[in-house]
């Protein structure tokens, strides 16, 4: 078990960590809706679903294969654009639909999760039965098979003793942490940033101190589906496939991951992303894979029983905010 | 969140489920008793039940064409009594199977079934025709525990999942050469099942062995593909079904594995060659109690079955449509001698033996077929070849 553990250290670090990343970038969604409006938005893994299939349409689109070096990179930016903007405008849109319209009318925040629940369950069926058999010309019944198109070549770029970096880990690595900055500078030193996190902070306060409240959360919203999206890009890249359903399991991981780095805290997303990735790989490579899901679970209850607001906690949010 | 996750699972279980006892079930052939002709005396009816239109009709669609032309190819020849294929869409689920059974068991009075394809459904069809004494004869239900059951009226012209893994343990550790292997399984009762079984067959002829599990729920494999490319088999067996398997090699064939990879009949599809990549799944190996043959490399029959089946539905043999045929040959074979009645059928089902387009079709006295041939496929170029049988394969 140990030895197990040891011998699968390094490749389970890489793998933990560009996993990760893609958590963390799906997280920041959750935990940045969670901030302005403290609703847990349970389509957003769908809208992650949307951009992995946006991806998917770019690259057959071009028509590319065996891609590697500055044309890979080249194209997974294409692809992280068109990802991102199409799971942004569906962000937004969903929130236009399924959660303003509640919001006006002052619906518990009860309302606004079944709202998000049959949201969810929308636009996975609208995928399955009617987007993918229309777009990817398969038959009706084959809406809810995955599709999958090769796209690019997995070769070993960096190669220390027994750390082996594919070109793949790589630029998820780099490009979900260039997305990370990016989001950390906007929500810090902008208009719109300073919106955001007034906000989050006191809503009441905000809107006498003439934020218009609406904006904002539209903007939190397409900025958090634009994150999916890229994240949708790198998660392409990596598998090369995807289905209806994909948003699902991630989804919960990516939430999870928020909790655990503390809800609302969009650094706290980053750090539980990588914590739980790693966690979930150094986990199964002791006690087995099926023990994946088990142990990386265990560990967040453990987490949460002694910082109950997370590793980074809420109120930094608050503070920082 | 909990609630919806549980939802959701319960979902994705069934699905599953509903896909395995598609694999398994296969096999299975109903006995009937009393029913016979359809009324003007000179036409009898046999039903074919399975999954039509379900997710898992690809599995069952081949063995309805096979069957279908067996029955056709015979009333082309002007019997004296004709037969009516009945078809019983059950989606792979036992409640509507059961549901259906009844109704054919009393309204349209058949006198045997090709079926049930499942294995799941098959636990539930079993014993109605058993009571109602109909023969049944399943192309590809291939459980262990149907062959227990003690049925008399069941048979299936498939080995079951016992007598597969045997087979590509020998193949593993024999031709194939393999001294390390790791087995994977997604943690359901057929994949599971198959994997245990043929890591405890290679581990008897004193190959080493791990294992571990994958979620099919999930799509990163990578903790399963460091554990593989620690262990540094010469061959990886998954049991499971095509759609993970595809990822699962994926994923191996790219950490750099050079091992051979194999799977069983849950993997045998097209699919599993999208899901890999041509590239990747060169040199996959499969195994199954099913015969895809269609060049009729191992009998002359199988050559004319594959032409027949081409000209009428415009597309190759698939998986089990040889046994689809072979199970409707048995029922052609029992009327062609003067049964009409289901215990006459039943009766004569105990003695019959003739050569299959696949398999020389003999029953044992548990509805088992005698010969236990398992086949092994490689994946050449974007097709599943046949290899031969499992005893004498040789990989290329």
């Amino acid at each position: 078990m140990l030895d197990d553990f040891i011998n699968q250290f390094w490749p389970s670090t890489i793998d933990g960590l560009s996993l990760g990343a893609i958590y963390a970038l799906l997280a920041l969604g959750y935990t940045m809706v969670y901030g302005v409006l403290r609703l847990i938005n349970f389509a957003h893994a769908d809208i992650f679903m949307a951009g992995t299939f946006a991806a998917l349409w770019t690259v057959r689109g071009l028509g590319v294969s065996d891609l590697n070096g500055i044309a890979l990179i080249g194209v997974v930016a294409l692809c992280g654009v068109v990802a991102g903007a199409v799971a942004g405008g569906g962000a937004m849109l969903l929130e236009v639909v399924a959660y303003r319209p509640l919001r006006k009318r002052g619906a518990s925040r009860l309302a606004a999760l079944i709202s998000a629940i049959g949201a969810s369950i929308f636009i996975q069926q609208l995928f399955a039965t009617v987007l993918v058999p229309w777009i990817f010309g398969t038959s009706k019944e084959g809406g809810k098979l995955p599709v999958s198109e090769h796209f690019r070549e997995m070769t070993t770029v960096i190669s220390i003793g027994p750390i082996e970096i594919t070109n793949v880990a790589l630029i998820i690595f780099f490009g979900a942490v260039l997305m990370m900055v990016a989001l950390d500078q906007f929500v810090n030193r902008t208009r719109l940033g300073r919106g955001i996190r007034s906000t989050a902070q006191d809503p009441e306060t905000a809107v006498l101190m003439g934020v218009n409240i609406d904006r904002v959360v539209s903007v939190t919203f397409v900025v958090g589906g634009v994150m999916a999206g890229v994240a949708a890009a790198l998660y392409f890249l990596r598998f090369e496939q995807t289905e209806y359903f994909v948003g699902f399991l991630l989804g919960i991981k990516a939430f999870t991951a928020a909790v655990l780095g503390g809800i609302g805290n969009i650094r706290g997303a980053l750090v539980g992303g990588f914590v739980l990735g790693l966690l979930e790989m150094y986990g199964s490579s002791i006690f087995g894979s099926e023990w994946r899901d088990v142990v990386a679970f265990t560990l967040l209850i453990l987490i949460l029983m002694f910082r109950p607001t997370g590793i980074l906690g809420e109120s930094l949010q608050r503070a920082r905010a | 969140m909990e609630r919806l996750g549980t939802l959701r699972r319960n979902m994705m279980r069934v699905a599953g489920a509903v896909a395995m006892s598609a694999v398994l079930a296969l096999g299975a052939v109903a006995c009937g008793d009393d029913g016979g002709g359809s009324g003007d005396g000179d036409s009898i009816t046999i039903g074919f039940m399975g999954d039509l239109t379900g997710e898992n009709s690809g599995l069952v669609i081949p063995p309805k064409q096979g069957a279908e032309l067996a029955i056709e190819q015979y009333n082309a020849t002007n019997p004296e009594v004709k037969i009516n294929l009945k078809t019983y869409d059950s989606q792979g689920k036992p409640e509507q199977a059961t549901t259906l059974a009844l109704g054919a068991v009393k309204n349209d009075k058949i006198v045997g079934l090709i079926g049930p394809a499942f294995s799941g459904e098959s636990q539930s069809v079993g014993p109605i025709l058993e009571e109602a004494k109909i023969p049944s004869v399943s192309p590809s239900a291939t459980s262990i525990t149907l062959a227990e059951k003690g049925w008399k009226y069941w048979h299936r012209v498939v080995a079951d999942d016992a007598v597969q893994s045997t087979g590509a343990a020998t193949f593993l550790s024999g031709s194939a050469g393999a001294k390390k292997v790791f087995t994977v399984h997604d943690n359901q009762d057929y994949g599971k099942g198959l994997a245990d079984a043929i890591g405890a067959a290679v581990k008897a002829k004193g190959v080493t062995t791990q294992t571990d599990a994958v979620d099919d729920n999930a799509t990163d494999y990578s903790s399963t593909v460091n554990k593989i490319m620690d262990f540094k088999p010469d061959a990886v067996y998954f049991g499971g079904y095509y759609a993970v398997a595809g990822r699962l090699f994926k994923q191996l064939a790219e950490a750099g594995y050079e091992g051979k990879m194999m799977s069983g009949d849950g993997s045998l599809a097209k699919e599993l060659i999208t899901g890999t990549g041509q590239e990747n799944a060169q040199g996959a190996l499969l195994s199954c109690g099913c015969l895809i043959d269609t060049a009729g490399e191992t009998n002359a029959n199988a050559k004319k079955f594959a032409d027949d089946y081409k000209a009428k539905f415009g597309s190759e043999v698939a998986i089990y449509s040889t046994e689809g045929y072979d199970a409707a040959t048995a029922f052609i074979e029992a009327v062609k001698a003067g049964n009409t009645k289901p215990e006459e059928i039943n009766e004569f089902l105990k003695t019959v033996s003739f050569d299959g387009v696949g398999k020389p079709i003999k029953f044992d006295q548990n509805g088992e077929l005698a010969a236990q041939d398992i086949f092994i496929y490689e994946v050449q170029g974007n097709v599943i070849k046949l290899l031969g049988n499992a005893n004498e394969a040789k990989v290329s």
